[in-house]
């Protein structure tokens, strides 16, 4: 398959995440959608590591597919620290006011 | 690398201290020690261009004096924090020793984005800094105001992340060679390509949100007012300074080549952040709230190493970086000090606290760019380096004028120190201030002031 169409899908879930971010009002909501961000890059990467690795240009370096692909585990990684970090602030926010809304967010605004 | 290695292990070590030794004092001891430690192995590094381990970096992390020079100011103003604020970040909860292993922790992410030379060493290095500090920023877990900063924090930062893996994604993508290495996303001549525009772009945004430029700056004020203020103090000078230092060099060197096609946007970066942070800081009546916003304005000022990009530019920074931190610090330092963060709580320091105020002074003038301090000679070379550059020169004309708001509310407080009284027993009692905190703020003001008259002292070594 062409790369237009893994960059296209790809772009798709991002923009589905962003949407969500800004839309929706409930934390761990905005979270996954922070998440799905995160895993269309993914996508992405491996996507292109493969187009390069196709490229005539690649055939006389290396690494130049795997590159990508680490990175990716590397995104993991970080995401799961992000998501243990997210979760445990989430759930000491709900035992103060039981609610995850982020309405809730703007006391600090005055 | 021997800092990176060192903060690392120290974290670490910090973690396990809170296992064995239930002393809080201990924990601060060890703190220092710890950095003082980084600091002269840094050094050692520096003379001897050789760390004690010889690790194949894959040229993934690059250690030339410009990026150790940094990394030795990073720890220098961390000292002094440890050292002004260490009695207080026993005071904000119960777990003293883990909150000094996560300011570690951030410091080795210090270290990683001041060195490296890869699109993913950047990714790592701003996670490790970014997560720590989320935990810091919610650590008064009783605080609904402390709750709530750190979850914006958190929804802010893992949203700004998003967006510059997408930017590192199209790069990737982009690029001839497919190479993660900043030197070789462009190659040659050749007109950038969308996919590059695109990346470009996308970390522009994410790096601004990292450094709270106007117009994605909107975090900062509310983040800063809700975390502990001993952590504000962190996050608003050391942390601060190192995302700018990584913007920067990211810039320069992955796209250095093309600065005038995207040099219109830092134009509207600077004008932007200049105005916002200043017309903002003018109407706040916390002290802590009108950092906040000044820290965006004195951003507007850093931005200009990234509109000129010349060697005026780069010492500019280092020196910006140097003096920005000392002030900062020294003034959250008797900020934390203070029973009320409205600017009316300062109201008679004059009398009650001499020595507290003179500094505060000195502080506040240094913040605001009066000769003779340190923040007069950093605004200097920035301006100086715009000048040079030769574009633009309305910029620099505005950079003046906002200089001149700024003074307007830093002088505030001034104001409010020496020429109000206070009711009786306001401040707070003489022994919460000890003499060796005094005598340190006064070697903070005298070091402002040394740098003020002699840059150089900081700029020689940057051509080690």
């Amino acid at each position: 398959m062409e790369i237009k169409w893994y960059i296209g899908l790809a772009l798709a879930l991002f923009c589905t995440g962003i949407v969500g971010v800004l839309t929706r009002r409930n934390s761990i909501i905005i979270f996954m959608c922070i998440e799905l961000m995160l895993n269309s890059v993914n996508l992405l990467l491996v996507a292109f590591s493969k187009m390069h690795a196709a490229s005539p240009v690649a055939q006389s370096l290396p690494n130049v597919a795997s590159d990508a692909q680490i990175f990716v585990f590397f995104i993991m990684v970080v995401a799961a620290a992000e998501v243990s970090v997210g979760l445990a602030i989430i759930v000491m926010m709900y035992r103060n006011i039981h609610s995850v809304d982020i309405n809730f967010l703007n006391r600090l605004k005055n | 690398m021997n800092a990176i290695i060192l903060t690392a292990a120290w974290g670490v070590l910090m973690m396990l201290s809170g296992a064995f030794s239930s002393n809080k004092a201990m924990a601060k001891y060890l703190a220092v020690a710890g950095v003082v430690l980084a600091l002269i192995v840094n050094c050692m590094e520096m003379n001897s261009g050789a760390p004690f381990f010889s690790i194949d970096v894959k040229d993934m992390l690059r250690f030339n004096s410009f990026n150790l020079t940094f990394i030795n100011i990073a720890l220098g103003c961390t000292l002094l924090y440890f050292l002004l604020n260490g009695s207080d970040i026993e005071k904000v909860g119960e777990h003293v020793p883990e909150y000094f292993a996560l300011l570690f922790f951030v410091l080795s992410g210090i270290a990683i984005i001041s060195t490296f030379n890869t699109l993913l060493m950047l990714f790592i290095g701003i996670e490790i800094v970014s997560i720590p500090l989320y935990i810091l920023t919610g650590s008064d877990k009783r605080n609904l105001k402390s709750n709530e900063a750190g979850l914006k924090y958190f929804l802010m930062g893992s949203f700004s992340t998003g967006i510059m893996l997408l930017g590192i994604a199209l790069l990737y993508g982009g690029s001839a060679t497919g190479s993660f290495y900043i030197s070789n996303i462009i190659s040659g001549n050749a007109p950038m390509p969308p996919m590059i525009a695109a990346g470009l772009v996308l970390l522009l945004i994410s790096m601004a949100f990292k450094v709270s430029a106007a117009p994605f700056h909107f975090w900062t004020p509310d983040v800063y007012d809700g975390a502990p203020t001993v952590f504000t103090s962190f996050m608003a000078t050391v942390v601060k300074a190192a995302a700018f230092f990584a913007f920067v060099r990211l810039f320069e060197n992955a796209f250095g080549s093309m600065h005038a096609q995207w040099q219109t946007l830092i134009v509207i970066l600077i004008a932007a952040t200049l105005l916002i942070g200043n017309l903002t800081a003018v109407f706040q009546q916390s002290v802590k709230r009108m950092l906040a916003y000044s820290s965006i304005a004195q951003a507007g000022f850093m931005l200009f190493s990234l509109f000129a990009l010349n060697g005026f530019a780069k010492e500019g920074l280092v020196l910006y970086a140097a003096a920005y931190s000392l002030a900062s610090i020294g003034i959250f330092a008797i900020l934390i000090k203070m029973n009320d963060y409205t600017i009316d709580g300062f109201n008679g320091l004059g009398k009650q606290q001499p020595v507290l105020a003179l500094t505060a002074t000195i502080f506040l003038l240094s913040l605001t760019g009066i000769p003779l301090t340190a923040g007069f000679q950093s605004k200097f070379y920035m301006l100086m380096a715009a000048v040079q550059k030769g574009q633009h020169t309305w910029l620099v004309i505005l950079a003046v004028l906002c200089a001149a708001i700024s003074a307007y509310y830093y002088f505030r407080v001034i104001q409010a120190m020496y020429f109000k009284d206070s009711a009786a027993g306001e401040h707070t009692p003489d022994n919460a201030v000890t003499p060796s905190f005094k005598a340190l703020l006064v070697l903070t003001a005298v070091l402002i002031i040394v740098i003020g008259l002699f840059p150089s002292f900081i700029t020689d070594w940057l051509y080690f």
